[in-house]
């Protein structure tokens, strides 16, 4: 084994991954959430279509979504991998087990985690695939073709279920932001008596807003486009 | 006290096991949590029945050696030892669970005692500065800053009770091994071997079949010492820095 | 046999340096051919085993806990005294020999309290290069502080867990040799014999506590490091398994006995709360810096107090009885273990106890508090305090601190001479399981010191000598002698088991433990002692007729490993007394009643009693024999102890 490959599959290694590809996503999650945003306005979609067709065509952006994909598919294969060593770890449980003063979504991150894969596969589905591969109409703003994502997304979020499932499924993700944030920061290393707080605030603030925010976008949509 | 005892009986390594229910009368609030347990099993001999085994020895909370999961808990409700825990912490009529430290690298070796060999093992592997006897600097030619030294001190005054492995739900010793880890890279008679011990007693770690940490906090919340989750990311600092820059290749 | 202490002559500050050049060396070639065994890990046990193998020697290590670093010197809270005179207020090598000569009540050897007082420099270099976090100043260097009465601060300290902290510097060590393949370790290991051929020690026999095997060890030379037999009173702050049987064993297989009377009870234990104690818990002596002794002044308010009808903070000051510094003026609450202890036994005796048992004075912060805040008390026994509560749920901050003396050290042992050699050549006893440097009575702060000093700086050189004259030949276990020993363990352990009785080793231990704490306790008489002798007597007779061990010994049997360490601590209480009956002098923690002064401290007879009392172990229930070793002092004059 090279020394790369022995670092990356000890335990810590694989942390190291989990917590580097999970950072990454939430930078993601941050750029993701601030371009959605325009969904909010009132413009019939174009500012949207106009962003959209810039994410799928710029080629900067075409490569961060590449590390996002390679991201997400590191971040699973590796918690799968931790999961299974944890589990080896621990052959016979507990006949009692109180919880302990930790968070429930520290505990159950492997979870937490596995709803927003189902939810992802399922978002990719409905959006990402349309927007590349599916059958999407067409408008044009200023005599340029866009693809109308804004109106396949208006039409999904008249579903109220689809509606639900978002937000139950942005709650998820707060949760798992919740612990992840902070922890990411552990796991490199970066436990400051000084900057620890400021990083546990923020990964409050963090979890609390952007899934709050991406949850907005259908619940707006269902009670203003209905 | 009138209590009643849920124990997980085992008679060796091989055998299955099972809980087993004791009724108990005549406790005192001031009984040590042991000396309950020493009660229980002058009444099992007089029965002619097998006690109950467990690990103990000090009794002062410093060896390190008693080691039971009591209620949910590894040492019980308090953050203590086993030992220092006092019945005047469970009420009348209470029924209390007691199992032995669950992880693959603790294998059970009778009823309440596991084998905790793994730990040795894991400062056997750089948990220690390369000095011999004798022909050592004078001590205080090694000035060390007060604050470096009581930091220092607070991941030395590890036991190796286990307890955070216990809590832990992934059953990972990175409390264990970063306390000693971390001891040693901030004094400065660790620094000579700062970065091939940090990958050595990581490596011996994971090859005892600890889990990973998921940084739940379960550990530094049990431990009855209070050894805290700084020295896990110290300990990852460590180990990235010593991949990354040691010439091992 | 002519007890001959190997003692070198000449000028005593030259004596070590010139035995150490005049004991034969081992070639390094030929080191790795000898095989020393090394029983007990604590400070002495793992410092001579990381030692002896760093020099090349193959060691094989045992001890009878899970993991060598839970060996009971663990415990040890205050620190160890070294003579560094880093505070520059007259410590000396000098100095520090005197003291704990003195402290000893001159019931020591003058050579080997020299060495060890010589090599505690070392030992404090050494600590520190292994990664010993000492306490610091803000300047960075070490901090000191005086302890238990001494007037120089030679003490250094890790918090208050001391012990904890050098045992893991020992035990790291050690886990490096293990590393190196130098040191085999045999965790949960129990010690049953010695095996002796031609008169030598050449090996062992042990008992693997998880299967039950019994195994023979072979070696050039075997070293007992194994503590202390405290728990022969049952209740002591030993740790539950500190055991004699080592050393026992070695004792009834030719090595003499020392001293066995000479016991330390420690002044500042949590008292007993009842029937069901099993350990007590001591708290370091330093609390005697701030916290001042009393008891009521009279026997009505202690009923009161007993019955709960008022509260300790009701007792006016006038009604108070500060006995200690109303009796020894200049060192007031300081006065050394045995004295406080002494009168803490007298006040309760004349009912003037503090707690329901009426066993127990008050430790009192108040004026302490009031002088230098709380928090200032909080800073420097925080951790005491927070341990007082756990164990007693009282808060010491609000409430006086309940004491009771408890049985904290033996300062008997093995027999050894200058060499740590025991009356059998080969077997060699470090650490507290030898009798050899602290007398009658040891001061706070040297039990670290003298551990650390047999393991890492005495016996690797005079192993030495005594394996250059042997050779290296090898040794295995195929000698008769083997076969026999393991025999004898065997037939022992299925006696035990085969009794079937009606009664728990505990009752025995605990009934054992009853007669010595009362007539072999902190003050003694020829009545008394007399009367134990006969009971102790009586009691192992039943103990082997009626003692109900169950299980099998093909397993883990907690049982059967008590009852095993019991059936030995029921033969040494009887030398015990037999030692103090002998002894009809009082010295250090050695009282016997018929010996004090008109105002009630002990009297010395140096006359008559100025010798090591070495016992010959004869036969099984037969007297043993007494060997003395006469104390010769060239160095010190013998004065009368005064605390006034």
């Amino acid at each position: 084994m090279s020394w790369v490959t022995k670092t990356l599959s000890s335990t810590i290694g694989r942390k190291l991954i989990m917590a580097l590809t999970g950072l990454f996503l939430i930078l993601f999650l941050t750029g993701h959430v601030a371009g959605n945003l325009q969904l909010l306005k009132s413009d019939g979609g174009e500012a949207f279509n106009i962003y959209a067709k810039f994410m799928t065509t710029n080629p900067a952006v075409k490569l961060l979504s590449y590390l996002t994909y390679i991201s997400i598919i590191g971040h699973v294969i590796f918690s799968i991998w931790l999961s299974k060593t944890n589990r080896a770890a621990r052959p016979v449980g507990y006949g009692v087990s109180t919880p302990p003063s930790t968070t429930i979504s520290s505990r159950n991150m492997g979870i937490l985690g596995t709803i927003i894969l189902i939810f992802i596969v399922v978002h990719m589905q409905s959006f990402w695939y349309q927007m590349h591969w599916g059958d999407i109409p067409f408008v044009t703003y200023d005599g340029v073709e866009y693809k109308d994502l804004y109106s396949i997304v208006v039409f999904a979020f008249q579903n109220v279920w689809m509606v639900i499932g978002y937000v139950v499924a942005m709650a998820f993700l707060a949760f798992h932001l919740s612990h992840g944030f902070a922890s990411a920061f552990q796991t490199l290393g970066l436990n400051h008596a000084k900057y620890s707080p400021a990083i546990a605030l923020i990964g409050k603030i963090y979890c609390i807003v952007v899934p709050i925010l991406f949850a907005s976008m259908p619940v707006y949509i269902y009670f203003t486009q209905s | 006290m009138k209590l009643t005892l849920k124990i997980w009986r085992q008679k060796n390594a091989s055998d299955k096991g099972a809980f087993v229910t004791y009724p108990i009368d005549g406790i005192s609030t001031d009984m040590s949590f042991l000396e309950m347990m020493d009660v229980l099993n002058e009444e099992l001999a007089i029965k002619g029945e097998d006690p109950v085994h467990f690990d103990h020895d000090c009794r002062e909370g410093i060896c390190g050696m008693c080691s039971l999961y009591i209620n949910g808990h590894p040492h019980g409700p308090q953050q203590t030892t086993t030992c220092q825990l006092h019945m005047r912490s469970f009420s009348d009529g209470e029924t209390i669970t007691i199992e032995p430290w669950r992880a693959a690298a603790f294998p059970v070796v009778k009823d309440l005692v596991v084998d905790r060999g793994s730990f040795d093992r894991i400062i056997q592997a750089g948990g220690y500065v390369n000095v011999n006897t004798g022909g050592v600097p004078d001590a205080n030619e090694i000035p060390i800053p007060k604050r470096v030294a009581d930091e220092a001190f607070d991941s030395a005054t590890c036991i190796g009770c286990g307890a955070c492995v216990a809590a832990c739900k992934n059953a990972s010793a990175m409390l264990f091994t970063s306390a000693k880890i971390s001891q040693l890279a901030m004094l400065p008679q660790g620094q000579v071997e700062r970065m091939s011990r940090a990958e050595k007693m990581v490596a011996q770690m994971d090859d005892e079949g600890f889990g990973a940490c998921t940084n739940t906090g379960a550990c530094e919340a049990e431990c009855p010492k209070g050894i805290s989750l700084t020295n896990i990311a110290r300990m990852n600092r460590e180990y990235f820095s010593a991949s990354v820059k040691s010439e091992n290749v | 046999m002519i007890l001959d202490s190997k003692s070198p002559i000449g000028p005593l500050a030259e004596k070590w340096t010139k035995h150490k050049f005049n004991s034969k060396l081992v070639n390094p070639a030929n080191k790795r051919k000898y095989e020393v065994i090394v029983v007990g890990t604590g400070l002495a046990g793992a410092s001579a085993a990381a030692s002896l193998a760093e020099l090349g020697y193959k060691v094989k290590a045992f001890c009878f806990q899970d993991s060598p670093r839970r060996a009971h010197s663990i415990a040890a809270q205050g620190g160890i005294n070294a003579a560094k005179n880093y505070q520059n207020d007259g410590d000396s090598v000098y100095r520090l020999f005197y003291d704990t000569i003195k402290g000893g009540d001159y019931r020591s050897r003058e050579s080997n309290v020299y060495r060890l007082a010589e090599v505690s420099v070392n030992i404090i270099d050494q600590c520190v290069a292994q990664g010993v976090p000492f306490a610091r100043e803000y300047g960075g260097l070490l901090a000191n502080r005086s302890f238990g009465g001494a007037q120089v601060s030679r003490t250094f300290y890790a918090r208050g867990q001391t012990g904890q902290q050098l045992l893991l510097g020992a035990y790291s060590a050690l886990s490096r040799q293990v590393a190196n393949g130098k040191v085999k370790l045999y965790p949960r290991t129990e010690m049953m014999d010695v095996v002796t051929i031609d008169g030598h020690a050449r090996g062992i026999v042990t008992r693997n506590l998880i299967t039950g095997k019994i195994e023979t060890h072979a070696a050039h030379a075997v070293l007992l490091c194994t503590g202390g037999y405290g728990n022969v009173f049952f209740l002591s702050t030993n740790a539950m398994g500190s055991n004699v049987t080592a050393a026992w064993r070695a004792h009834k297989k030719g090595a003499y006995f020392a001293n066995p009377c000479y016991t330390q009870i420690h002044p500042t234990c949590i008292p007993v709360s009842g029937d069901h104690q099993s350990k007590l818990t001591l708290m370091s002596e330093s609390l005697r810096n701030d916290g001042r002794v009393w008891v009521p002044k009279t026997v009505e308010l202690a009923q009161k107090l007993r019955k709960g009808e008022i509260k300790p903070r009701d007792i006016k000051d006038e009604d108070r009885d500060y006995y200690l510094e109303r009796k020894y003026p200049s060192f007031g609450n300081l006065v050394p273990r045995d004295v406080a202890s002494r009168n803490a036994k007298d006040v309760c005796d004349e009912g003037r106890g503090v707690n329901e048992t009426g066993q127990a004075v008050f430790l009192d912060f108040r004026d302490a508090i009031n002088r230098d805040s709380e928090d200032a008390i909080r800073a420097r026994y925080g951790n005491l305090f927070d341990m007082y509560q756990q164990i007693t749920g009282e808060n010491p901050y609000q409430t006086p601190m309940k004491i009771y003396p408890a049985v904290h050290y033996t300062m008997g042992g093995l027999w050894v001479d200058y060499n740590l050699s025991t009356t059998v050549p080969g077997l060699y006893s470090l650490g507290e399981a030898n009798f050899s440097d602290h007398g009658a009575n040891r001061l706070g702060a040297s039990a670290l010191m003298q551990g650390l000093a047999d393991g890492y700086f005495v016996v690797p050189y005079t192993i030495g000598d005594y394996l250059a004259q042997i050779g290296p030949a090898p040794v295995d276990t195929n000698h008769p002698e083997f076969a026999k020993a393991e025999k004898g363990v065997k037939d022992a352990i299925q006696k035990l088991l085969s009794i079937n009785g009606t009664k728990t080793v505990d009752h025995f231990h605990k009934a054992l433990g009853h007669i010595m704490w009362e007539y072999c306790g902190m003050a003694r008489n020829a009545e008394g002692l007399t009367k134990a002798k006969g009971m102790i007597q009586e009691l192992r007779k039943e103990f082997w007729r009626d003692v109900k061990v169950l299980g099998a010994n093909e397993e883990l049997n907690q049982t059967l490993e008590k009852a095993s360490r019991v059936a030995d601590f029921l033969e040494l209480g009887e030398l015990m007394v037999d030692d103090a009956l002998n002894r009809s002098e009082s010295c250090g923690g050695h009282f016997r009643l018929e010996s004090q002064t008109p105002d009630g401290e002990a009297l010395r007879d140096d006359e008559n009693f100025a010798y090591a009392a070495a016992w010959e172990f004869m036969a099984e229930n037969s007297p043993e024999t007494l060997h003395k070793e006469p104390l010769v002092f060239e160095n010190v004059k013998l004065t009368q102890r005064s605390y006034k």
